[in-house]
């Protein structure tokens, strides 16, 4: 007779055998078993919250840091509902999070037991799969089955939910053999004749464009690598994707900056006018795309994606290619030289007209703003903050608004996997705690949120948890007193009526931050903010930085809703002649 | 729902929408016909139809039927979407007039009445392989298999007969000859 475990016990035997160092959670009645558990298992580490939605986001930013699954751990009811949005923020991401809830005894299922809640019924719509382990006997099988769906194929979060006395019930426990293929769900679905297509469409073409996105930084490094070896090999421009950004290196010269609503005037431009688009690991995003009737408009396109239902959701291509994007990569990387195919050299002639155009937008400076000797300019602190911290390897997450997109704008990546923003649900309060994840990861690397007030408000209660672990995230906070990209859709759709986008009674952050125990830095002059940042980057623990800026700025260059790419407004005083009119109004 | 999912994607231009129908192949287990209705209702898909039950015990297969209609894009995006749902082994779509597929559904109907119209109402059923499940003196529970189009006809009809209920599936589909979908 073998062994017998308890629930808890196997809960454990799961996560040791799928080499999980951290969790991150908050105990409660119904998972005690579990908590009670921990103790026996010096590997794994439990990281305390404040709050349920905290430790989901923690996970993200330490799956998206790490390339490692997160794993939750939240108790029944309450628990489960608080850790929705985080679920649904990997979900829209491609996070791999794998979430273990605890859920009342099963006899209890049903009765509106105190603490329950239809917790997979909730999760359905926002993971890839989740069970309700009604029997100790799947307990394994379907943890380890959690963690291969979370982390294979295009990632995203799965949901365990294990009633209480599954965790008391004891049986054996065996370690995992090898892995059954998922209903026989390939991942890699292009052929030879794929590439040599996609090769033959990079030879005829005069206006090529790359354009990349989350899938690559999923891929894993080797795909940055594979990445870069292919736009060297090219001599293509490429754009990237908010998710994409550090993919390729945010200083090369064949970077034409982010795309999209916020986007560069020159990476736009060049979507809208190519005759060839070769996507890699993004998903056509309405954020992206604009208008879609008018997008790039005279082009072929062609789609490399992990996901099959990726493939002509929104914008319909000439050539698809499924499959892992550092295999596809890697696959048109090697037939590029082993036909020998030089297209830098044999394009040159075709594409450098098209360098010249793009030369050309270039010299818009689209991300060029006002200075200012009395306010500190948000894009110019977040430049500041670039410049003297660009010599580290630093990790960034943000919040969501005005401040995430100066952050894309201004800030320069250029490794992978250091640039953690919630783009598709666009959380607020997403960054502070994903900065406490991200730290987890790496202790010892500079992680800087840059945030908003208002956003980081919504997770403040995080910064205990940074004290209690010792972690120096740093929250860098662009402080105009308003919900700065509210006010400024305000502005632009509903004649400056800033409806409730002010907040009136803000905190004062510099004792907010000492009530938690860490350090307060205030600056409000452009001429102290270089000496300020550097104390705070200087400074070994965590920091909330109340950086005042202009109240008034907005972001630019933008696309209006409902406008195609070609036509952006650049900077304020071109707002009148492109207003926002019809049917764009309506539109998000 | 013609239009592509996207708050972008307010197209000018009008797809044509036909009917299909879709079968599941699927893991029969607690909440998985949630997850497939769930998902047709969370991203805005139209089920007219539907049948479930299951075909293989041993296997513990499922084979669920939908009735759907959308543009060519939207009946791929739905055939994509089911397949990344983990219980989902295989899913066939047929288009509703492809004549290598059978379609059925089965309906019930109960007539009240004097022996008169209880007799026209068999009369009128008997095309579409009428059978009796239930009689009494004053009512008759009549069983036919057709398409929905007919039963919607009957249903109609059967009326001025005297029916007081009508109970019915969601279509069923086959193909015809010795091939099965795989």
């Amino acid at each position: 007779m073998s062994k017998l475990y308890s629930g808890a016990e196997i809960v454990f035997k799961c996560l040791e055998d799928q080499d999980v160092e951290f969790i991150f959670g908050y105990p409660g009645g119904a998972v005690l078993p579990i908590y009670d558990e921990l103790k026996n298992h010096s590997s794994i580490k439990h990281i305390l919250v404040r709050h349920e939605q905290g430790a989901g986001h923690a996970a993200e930013g330490y799956a998206r840091s790490s390339g490692k699954p997160g794993v939750v751990l939240v108790t029944s009811g309450p628990g489960a509902t608080n850790v929705v949005t985080a679920l649904t923020d990997a979900y829209m991401d491609s996070v791999p999070l794998v979430c273990i809830s605890g859920q009342v005894p099963t006899h209890l299922i049903g009765t509106d037991a105190f603490q329950e809640c239809d917790t997979t019924g909730i999760t359905r719509p926002c993971t890839k799969h989740n069970w309700l382990v009604k029997d100790i006997k799947d307990l394994s099988k379907i943890l380890h089955e959690a963690f291969r769906v979370a982390t294979t194929g295009r990632p995203g979060p799965v949901l365990v939910d294990i009633p209480k006395d599954i965790q008391f019930a004891k049986i054996g426990y065996s370690k995992p053999k090898t892995e059954k293929k998922l209903n026989g769900k390939s991942l890699n679905l292009f052929s030879q004749n794929d590439i040599n297509n996609l090769i033959d469409l990079m030879n005829k073409s005069k206006k090529p464009i790359f354009y990349s996105g989350g899938g690559v930084i999923n891929s894993g490094p080797e795909a940055s690598e594979s990445l870069r070896e292919l736009v060297q090999l090219t001599g293509f421009p490429i754009t990237s994707t908010l998710q994409g950004l550090g993919a390729y290196p945010g200083d090369d010269n064949q970077f034409l900056g982010m795309l999209g609503m916020h986007g560069t005037y020159e990476a736009n431009n060049a979507m809208h006018d190519c005759d060839l688009l070769i996507n890699i690991g993004a998903r056509f995003d309405d954020r992206i795309t604009g208008k879609i009737d008018e997008f790039s408009p005279n082009s072929k396109k062609i789609h490399i994606d992990i996901d099959p239902s990726s493939i002509n959701k929104i914008i319909k291509v000439d050539l698809a290619l499924v499959g892992d994007v550092n295999h596809v990569l890697k696959s048109i990387n090697k037939t590029l030289k082993s036909k020998k195919i030089d297209l830098k050299k044999s394009n040159k002639q075709k594409i450098s007209k098209w360098w010249e155009q793009i030369q050309k937008w270039r010299t818009k400076n689209s991300l060029n703003f006002k200075n200012s000797d009395e306010n500190i300019k948000p894009q110019h602190a977040v430049q500041r903050l670039y410049e003297l911290t660009k010599d580290k390897d630093v990790f960034i997450t943000t919040e969501v608004g005005q401040h995430q997109m100066w952050a894309a704008q201004h800030y320069k990546f250029n490794k992978p996997n250091r640039w953690m923003t919630s783009g598709g649900l666009g959380t607020m309060g997403y960054g502070l705690p994903a900065a406490v994840g991200v730290q987890i990861a790496h202790p010892k690397k500079l992680v800087i949120d840059i945030a908003g007030e208002a956003s980081v408000l919504m997770t403040m209660q995080e910064m205990s948890t940074a004290v209690q672990y010792n972690l120096p995230i740093k929250i860098f906070i662009l402080n105009n007193q308003y919900m700065g990209m509210v006010r400024q859709w305000q502005e632009l759709l509903h004649e400056k009526n800033y409806s409730e986008s002010y907040s009136e009674a803000l905190p004062d952050f510099i004792k907010l931050a000492e009530a938690y125990g860490c350090k307060g830095i205030m600056a409000d002059k452009p001429s102290e903010l270089d000496e300020k940042i550097k104390e705070m980057v200087q400074y070994d623990g965590p920091v909330i930085f109340d950086c005042r800026v202009d109240p008034n700025e907005n972001c630019f260059p933008m696309i209006p809703s409902g406008k195609p790419h070609n036509q952006m407004i650049l900077g304020p005083s071109e707002k009148e002649e492109n207003k926002i009119t019809g049917k764009g109004k309506a539109l998000v | 729902m013609a239009n592509p999912k996207s708050a972008y994607s307010v197209s000018t231009k009008k797809e044509k929408t036909d009917t299909h129908i879709i079968v599941v192949w699927v893991d029969n287990e607690s909440g998985v016909l949630a997850r497939v209705v769930g998902l047709f209702s969370g991203r805005g898909y139209n089920i007219e139809s539907l049948a479930v039950a299951e075909v293989d015990a041993k296997k513990n297969i499922s084979r669920i039927t939908i009735v759907t209609t959308g543009t060519p894009q939207v009946i791929d995006q739905i055939k994509l979407q089911l397949k990344k749902l983990v219980p989902v082994h295989k899913v066939a779509d047929f288009k509703r007039n492809d004549k290598g597929v059978i379609f059925k559904e089965m309906a019930l109907f109960k007539v009240v009445g004097n022996t008169n119209k209880i007799k026209k109402a068999i009369n009128a059923c008997k095309k579409y392989d009428a059978v009796i499940l239930d009689k009494t003196k004053k009512s008759n529970v009549i069983q036919i298999t057709a398409l929905r189009r007919e039963i919607d006809k009957m249903a109609k009809n059967l009326k001025k007969f005297g029916l007081v209920s009508v109970s019915r599936t969601g279509a069923v589909a086959m193909t015809r000859g010795d091939k099965t979908f795989n």
